[in-house]
């Protein structure tokens, strides 16, 4: 489905800002498998998704989605197969407009919008099943502007927006840090159901290791812009909330020990 | 009553430029300072045709498109080529002055027995012709041009009001509302940019060409301070409908244009100097774009103490 063939980007190249933020990843991820992404601050995994997603072109490597390279091409374009909800639950929605605009388009992602109406009347009830669906409520706030919704609320939106067109690849980016624990277990569990019933194929990066030990079917650990850990089928099944944090110990320790060995050999030869 | 009139009809041929400012400013939250030089574009654009005997409607259509071409022209600055908007606004405008001169060749083009859709509009009545309301006396011609011009900016209004409920309209208002959601469900944010300016301009165009015929002339200097004209409608007109909502602030911008050309036309009877003008709508537009802010601020402030 993906394959990321030994991508690196680097920030600010050339100037004393210089980040490099990926330094070669290398994966490949089967048609409908569930990838959670974890790693340190600054390790590098929004940069990650965004360079799937086309936020912008990778210096080095190359990309393959669907049999399509699509390693010089541009974020709308990409977006015919992508559905993306962001860490900031303000990014994925356009406040000014209604819940039904919003959905109407996310109804038309990827796909040429011409001067049919976006809310006939056909799509309008599609949409409010949709919405009873989730639960929430929401589906006769239809027509109120999207900005008046709680974070979780519109966080949920998104995702369901996301999922409206069943994307070939579902991009998770810390989308429930910036809710309360109750939003956050209610937006969880609608991210379980939609990928379990239309089996998306997703990569979702988070910082819970709770979230990180039960859901998805591999695991990828990233460390200063490579993949340090990559756990599949049973051994990710296998792996605890503290396991996990046993790794992230020992990135710790290996990161402090670099220092100090770094400090050393500079006092010996600088 | 023949100046009420004439202010009344003057605001609704400018709502049309209140109405392409709303789509920049509110719609795309893009600053589009080409409006002063589109404004007069259409303006040169429909004197010199009618100048030449072409059709009034046709005259004013192609003022219409003159308008689009101005306006991608600072979408593709602007978005191609990565210039601030501001700053690539101000370029097309200052280009366009010395294209408006080259349109009509000379810098004031008057329009004096060619047909032009005002005395179309006219010619549906007798220039003798008189309706009396109670002691106010008000020419039949006139009210035939209102009716007219109020027609066509009813239709346009409408149409636009249809526009941003399609897809392709849903997408432009997404575009100024939060345009990396809308990047990542497939819409190029640059085309969108541009198309959207393009339709803003075009209507300040519209606008333009509709002022020449009215007013009798053409001037290369009738588009200074325009933009400015704009955004004080459009704040006025979103204050009188209390909303955000895009079919309200459609009615809102129309209703701001009128109201604010009134409000021009009495403070001028009272004797405000007209050279003053332009300094008041500045001061004005300054006031309800920090006005609001700081009267939140200062009730915050009241009810912390
Ligand atoms: N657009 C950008 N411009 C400059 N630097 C960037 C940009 N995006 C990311 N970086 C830098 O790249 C590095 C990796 O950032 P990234 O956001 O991918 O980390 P992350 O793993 O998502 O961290 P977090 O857990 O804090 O979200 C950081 O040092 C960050 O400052
Ligand atoms: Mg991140």
């Amino acid at each position: 489905m993906l394959e990321l063939e030994n991508i690196a980007k680097t920030f600010h190249a050339g100037t004393p800002n210089e980040v490099r933020a990926l330094r070669g990843v290398s994966l490949k991820i089967e048609p409908g498998s569930f990838v959670i992404v974890i790693g340190t601050n600054g390790s590098g995994k929004s940069t990650l998704l965004n360079a799937v997603a086309g936020s912008f072109i990778v210096d080095t490597g190359r990309l393959k989605l669907k049999g399509h390279e699509i390693t010089r091409w541009p974020e709308h374009r990409r977006a015919q197969f992508i559905g993306r909800v962001f860490q900031n639950p303000f990014s994925g929605t356009a406040p000014s407009m209604t819940i039904a605009e919003n959905l109407a388009l996310a109804a038309k992602r990827g796909r040429a919008r011409g001067l049919g109406w976006a809310l006939g009347s056909s799509v309008k009830t599609d949409l409010y099943e949709r919405v009873r669906a989730m639960g929430l409520g929401l589906e006769d706030r239809l027509d109120n502007a999207i900005g008046s919704l709680s974070g979780g609320q519109r966080q949920s939106l998104t995702l369901l927006m996301a999922g409206l067109l069943k994307p070939d690849l579902l991009l998770l980016d810390e989308h429930t840090a910036a809710l309360d624990p109750k939003s956050a277990d209610q937006v969880i569990r609608l991210t379980e159901e939609m990928i379990r019933r239309d089996k998306l194929t997703t990569m979702m990066v988070t910082h819970s290791m709770h979230q990180a030990a039960n859901l998805g079917d591999r695991l990828i650990m990233m460390v200063q812009g490579r993949v340090l850990h990559d756990f599949q089928g049973a051994e990710k099944q296998r792996l605890s909330p503290e396991d996990l944090l046993a790794r992230f110990e020992e990135v710790r320790c290996s990161e402090q020990l670099d220092e100090t060995a770094s400090e050393m050999l500079s006092r010996q030869y600088v | 009553m023949t100046l009420l009139v004439g202010s009344f009809t003057m605001g609704l041929i400018l709502s049309l430029l209140a109405l392409g400012v709303l789509i920049s400013f509110r719609v795309l939250s893009f600053r589009d300072l080409t409006v002063d030089g589109s404004i007069t574009l259409g303006g040169s654009v429909a004197a010199i045709l009618l100048a030449s005997g072409w059709n009034p409607w046709l005259a004013t259509l192609i003022a219409f498109f003159a308008g689009a071409i101005a306006g991608t022209t600072t979408g593709i600055l602007a978005t191609r080529f990565q210039i601030n908007g501001l700053l690539a606004g101000i370029l097309v405008m200052t280009g366009l002055y010395s294209v408006n001169l080259r349109v009509m060749g000379k810098s004031n083009l008057p329009l004096m027995k060619e047909t032009t859709l005002v005395t179309f509009a006219q010619s549906f009545a007798s220039s003798e012709a008189k309706w009396s309301f109670g002691r106010w006396e008000v020419s039949v011609q006139d009210i035939c041009v209102v009716v007219m011009v109020a027609g066509l900016i009813s239709s346009v209004a409408l149409l636009m009001y249809a526009f941003f409920r399609t897809n392709l309209g849903l997408a432009m208002r997404a575009t100024g509302d939060n345009d990396q959601m809308i990047r990542a469900l497939g819409v190029e944010v640059g085309w969108m940019m541009t198309f959207g300016l393009a339709l803003s301009n075009a209507l300040v165009a519209l606008a333009g060409a509709l002022l020449v015929q009215y007013q009798g002339f053409a001037d290369v200097q009738m588009g200074i301070g325009m933009v400015v004209w704009g955004f004080a409608s459009v704040i006025i007109g979103e204050s009188l409908v209390g909303s955000r909502q895009i079919g309200l602030l459609l009615v809102g911008a129309v209703m701001g244009s009128i109201l604010f050309r009134l409000l021009v036309a009495i403070a001028l009877r009272w004797g405000l100097n007209p050279n003053d003008l332009k300094l008041v709508t500045a001061v004005f537009v300054f006031a309800a774009l920090v006005l609001p802010d700081a009267i939140t601020h200062l009730r915050k402030r009241m009810a912390s103490t």
